[in-house]
């Protein structure tokens, strides 16, 4: 497994899922336990990715690079750095985490636990493609399992939400399909001549076409790309799909939307659009701060207007979000920007840090609504005294939410703001109003769902189990490990980000 | 000497027409048992047509000729893509004999002249491997109207049903009309160039003289006639009708079979006459004459953005997908009118695939048929727990009429819009893929019908007994569907060397 370790952490759950549909239905528990390993197999090579990972290396490692379809150039290329490092263990551990807070999934479990490990094949790969063809089929074959984990197991407007997502999410990837298009037909392989889907040949601007020089055609193609990624993102006005699948998708589903799918959105720019157009990126800058702006503000107010607890969420993840806008705007808005090392790694280390704090959130969720079975803010109150540890917990994610010192969320909020301020002063103090607006929404929900006196109805309501637990404290770990110490997570990124940067400054 | 040989048949050249000559045996004897069998089972017809088209199908596959091969003087050529598009058909008439062996359709109910049925069948795919042979216009004229004729009874085969022979004669009526106008462009080509051959036609033509606006009528006649075959708007108003009466057996190889062999016919037809295939500076001056490549382009567009938006408010099944059929039209209309040969390699490679996931999609409704006796959507509520393998394989193949990684169906609208990209028609490189967005709502139907919705307490939920023969050729058709979706180079090469082999004519 040394060897292909990415192949590995890729097709491993695709066995998995191969297994799963061969075994017969009714041996539930053997179903989970098979998922359940054939999700920890990509978590225990996540953790040996991280020993072995060179920190000092901006260069693609653990690379296999295969011919797959000669005729075409198409490639089996896979390869990460230090962008795509922290999605990559992000992916391994919060699937697994995933796999284990789906326990109790009681419906159809073979066809759940199958296509969950698809889903997390398609993910593993999208984040270590390194061939447009290869990335496309990643990003599409996410899709199917997503559309049908909605679809089945989501709540009353599954069949809506489900369709919604799909129909918003290939819109935009149709149009990535034929920048894709485009880019093969107007680079060149610098050795062979031929065309190429490799992406590091795209990087290189010395093997554009004249036609793919022309800048209103590099302006048509980042705008097809950006609205393939800002639909994943989304980004504000491609955002509508995300409340409804949030809301409809069972837990662990959401949190799978939220803590990677939506990081998708974000590492494609940063992995396609920027180094292989570099002028686009800067040309771009000022709307994609005031994209970011409006995310952040929109989506607090709209987060404030919930009453349903995990619609709060999907619009905290919506504003949230846009920190990681303005941070990768200010990263390539100016050379001069001395702060360019505090946007781009607070951009990406917020990734990290919001798909970590929104599982936690989304988890905390889906542990009330199994017992309560609602979400509605006002119809709870006085829950600390009924669930201390339950509160305790949630709290911990609400703070970490709000950007409490101390605990992840902060530490890259107050990066990106390092990193913005120089540049956009306006967009940096605008957007400090979206903390404010967060804060609000957060303690306003902390005060009505747990605070007041106790509830009767709710007296029969058992306190977190262990196995809720089980999931909720690895991720907690990590969100006051990175809040007190980020260095792990930010040496993994630094040298490749800077050097990002500084290669599309020319 | 040479011009005296012409036209005089070649005994020894009907080896290569091998094939036909088995299919035409198999039709006389099929009917000869039919008439002995008459009243029982019609085994005996049966296992005939499925031996003939076995030996013919073997013979298609290994007999694939070197070169091209003129038969009955210039009437008939046996070149790559007339192999090519008889392995087709042949496929597509094994796939559907062995279907309509277990469709309660044609086998329930009266016990009459059932062996005609297989006849039909073994005539009508000799009618289609000719037209895709025809290079001369008595020949395209007469192989249109054998594979006319034999449709045109199989579509009325379910005599007693009042929908089975309103199809039929809506069939009829509307192939006379469209056969009549063609006729009238053919008469008209005729008088312009006093030629009946493709090659003669494209000389007398080239040669000049030939007045432009008659040229443009002619033109115009000969297209409306294809496109009645094809089902292109605006001659596609049969097809709805026809494919929801005909059994669904007989729907099925009509959405495939003789809509690729008027691709055959028109790909031949109108490379050789009205361009020099796909030389761009010898076709030139007779582009100058009639440029219509642009009437296809609004052909093209126009059928798919009628097909999809009209699909969308489908409740039939079977109505459904003869909608998406003619969408379907609209996509390979584009790689039609690139006068490339990558367009012409993706038509074929898209052919290919669409015969296999269309045959699929049409005889899961057939399996299904068998059981449910309708093929509305309402009804198809919890298929997905009742027959849970077929219907995951119907998934397979709407997936794949959607054109989603990791089905085939993806690698064929990549390769369409590929070679529209390489041509710079951008706009039409838009519309196709936002078409192919919309479909994915219709399509999409389905699966959410047999999987998300809830069954009523009316609703019966047994589990459903599909025969082991329809779960067999669904396997047959869907493991290709994967199988090329992640490795298609084979199929790629064969349809490549197809191209290669277009005998154009001197």
């Amino acid at each position: 497994m040394g060897e292909h370790i990415l192949s590995w952490m890729t097709f491993f759950p695709v066995i998995g899922a191969a297994v799963i549909a061969f075994l017969p239905a009714e041996k539930r528990e053997v179903i989970r336990t098979t998922a359940a390993a054939a999700a920890a197999v990509p978590l225990i090579l996540a953790v040996k990715l991280f020993i072995e990972f060179d920190r000092g290396s901006s260069a693609f490692q653990f690379v296999e690079h295969y011919e797959w379809i000669k005729a075409f150039n198409i490639e089996y290329f896979m390869g990460i750095d230090g962008l795509s490092v922290p999605m990559v263990l992000l992916t391994a551990f919060l699937s697994f985490l995933c796999i284990i807070a789906s326990w109790r999934i009681e419906k159809a479990v073979k066809g759940y636990m199958a296509l969950f490990l698809l889903l997390e094949a398609g993910m593993m790969g999208v984040f270590c493609a390194l061939d447009f063809f290869l990335f496309y089929v990643f990003w599409e074959v996410m899709l199917l399992p997503m559309y049908f984990l909605i679809g089945i197991w989501g709540g009353p407007r599954r069949e809506y939400a489900a369709i919604k997502f799909f129909l918003y999410t290939l819109a935009g990837s149709v149009l990535m399909l034929l920048a894709m298009i485009a880019f093969y037909l107007n680079v060149q392989d610098p050795v062979t001549g031929g065309h190429t889907f490799n992406m590091l040949h795209m990087f290189d601007q010395a093997n554009h076409s004249a036609w793919l020089n022309i800048t209103n055609v590099r302006h048509w193609l980042w705008i097809a790309l950006f609205i393939g990624f800002a639909i994943k993102v989304p980004i504000f006005p491609f955002h509508t799909w995300l409340p409804d699948a949030h809301v409809e998708a069972p837990t662990a589903v959401s949190v799978i939307l939220a803590g990677i799918l939506l990081k998708m959105g974000t590492y494609g720019i940063l992995r396609i659009s920027y180094p292989i157009l570099p002028d686009c990126a800067f040309w771009f800058s000022i709307p994609l701060a005031v994209l970011g702006v409006i995310n952040i503000l929109y989506g607090a107010c709209c987060a404030m207007a919930q009453s349903d607890m995990k619609k709060l969420v999907a619009y905290s993840s919506i504003s949230h979000m846009g920190y990681v806008l303005i941070g990768m705007a200010a990263a390539v808005s100016t050379v001069q920007n001395v702060n360019y090392s505090a946007a781009i790694n607070g951009a990406v280390l917020q990734m990290f840090n919001h798909g970590t704090i929104t599982a936690m959130l989304f988890l905390c969720v889906g542990v009330i609504y199994d017992r309560a079975h609602h979400r509605e803010i006002n119809g709870f109150g006085g829950l600390g005294l009924q669930m201390p540890v339950y509160t305790s917990v949630f709290s911990f994610a609400l703070f970490a939410a709000l950007g409490l010192p101390g605990l992840s969320g902060f530490v890259s909020e107050a990066m990106i703001f390092m990193g913005v301020f120089p540049v956009y002063r306006t967009v940096a103090i605008v957007s400090a109003l979206g903390i404010i607006i967060g804060a609000a929404y957060v303690l306003w929900m902390l005060q009505r769902v747990f605070l007041g006196p106790k509830q009767d109805k709710y007296d029969e309501l058992p306190e977190i189990s262990t196995r809720e637990m089980f999931t909720l404290v690895p991720i907690g770990i990590l969100v006051l490990l990175f809040g007190v110490y980020p260095m792990p997570i930010l040496n993994l990124m630094k040298v490749s980000l800077n050097n990002l940067i500084k290669v599309m400054a020319g | 000497m040479e011009a005296l040989n012409v036209n005089i048949p070649q005994w020894r050249d009907l080896a290569h027409w091998l094939p036909e000559l088995i299919l035409c045996g198999t039709f006389f004897l099929a009917l000869l048992l039919d008439l002995i069998t008459r009243g029982r089972r019609p085994v005996a017809p049966f296992l005939v047509t499925l031996a003939g088209l076995l030996v013919a199908f073997a013979y298609a596959v290994v007999g694939i000729p070197d070169g091209s091969q003129t038969i009955l003087g210039d009437l008939i050529v046996v070149d790559g893509p007339a192999a090519f598009f008889r392995f087709l058909f042949i496929f597509a008439g094994l796939i559907t004999v062995l279907f309509a062996w277990t469709s309660e359709e044609i086998m329930g109910k009266t016990r009459e002249a059932k062996g005609e049925f297989y006849a039909l069948i073994a005539l009508l795919v000799a009618g289609m491997c000719v037209m895709a042979e025809a290079r001369d216009l008595l020949m395209l004229f007469l192989s249109m109207e054998m594979v006319g004729l034999s449709s045109y009874v199989l579509a009325g085969y379910m005599r007693t049903s009042l929908r089975s022979t309103e199809a039929s004669l809506k069939y009829v009526i509307f192939g006379a009309v469209s056969s009549g106008i063609m006729l009238y462009g053919l008469s008209l080509l005729y008088g312009l160039t006093g030629e009946t051959t493709f090659a003669g036609i494209r000389q007398a033509l080239l040669a000049g003289q030939v007045d432009q606006l008659t040229l443009l009528v002619v033109t115009i006649l000969i297209l409306a006639g294809m496109s009645y075959k094809i089902a292109a708007v605006p001659f596609h108003f049969w097809c709805p009708d026809v494919y929801e009466g005909a059994p669904t057996p007989v729907a099925a190889i009509f959405s495939v079979g003789p809509k690729a062999a008027a691709f055959a016919l028109m790909i031949r037809f109108f490379y050789t006459t009205m361009v020099a295939g796909t030389d761009r500076i010898a076709s030139a001056p007779l582009l100058n004459v009639v440029d219509w490549p642009l009437i296809i382009a609004l052909i093209s567009v126009v059928t798919m953005c009628y097909g999809n938006l009209v699909a969308l408010r489908q409740n039939n099944v079977k109505r459904m997908l003869a909608y998406s059929s003619i969408a379907h039209v609209g996509y390979l209309l584009m790689g039609f009118l690139l006068l490339t040969t990558a367009g012409l390699q993706a038509i074929l490679f898209y052919l290919l695939v669409y015969t296999i996931m269309n045959l699929g999609a049409f005889l899961f409704v057939v399996a299904i048929n068998n059981h449910l006796r309708s093929e509305n959507l309402e009804d198809y509520v919890g298929l997905g727990f009742r027959a849970p393998w077929a219907a995951a394989m119907m998934v397979v193949f709407l997936f794949s009429l959607v054109g989603i990684p990791p089905t085939a169906g993806f690698v064929g609208k990549f390769y369409l819009f590929y070679a529209v990209m390489a041509e710079q028609w951008h706009w039409l490189a838009i519309v196709g893929v936002l078409n192919s967005v919309v479909s994915l709502f219709y399509y999409m139907k389905i699966p959410k019908a047999m999987y998300f919705t809830e069954s009523g307490e009316t609703q019966p939920t047994g589990k459903l007994r599909i025969a082991p023969l329809q779960h067999v050729v669904l396997g047959v058709l869907c493991v290709p569907m994967l199988w090329l979706g992640l490795y298609w180079i084979f199929f790629k090469d064969a349809a490549d060397q197809a191209i290669a082999r277009f005998t154009v004519g001197i």
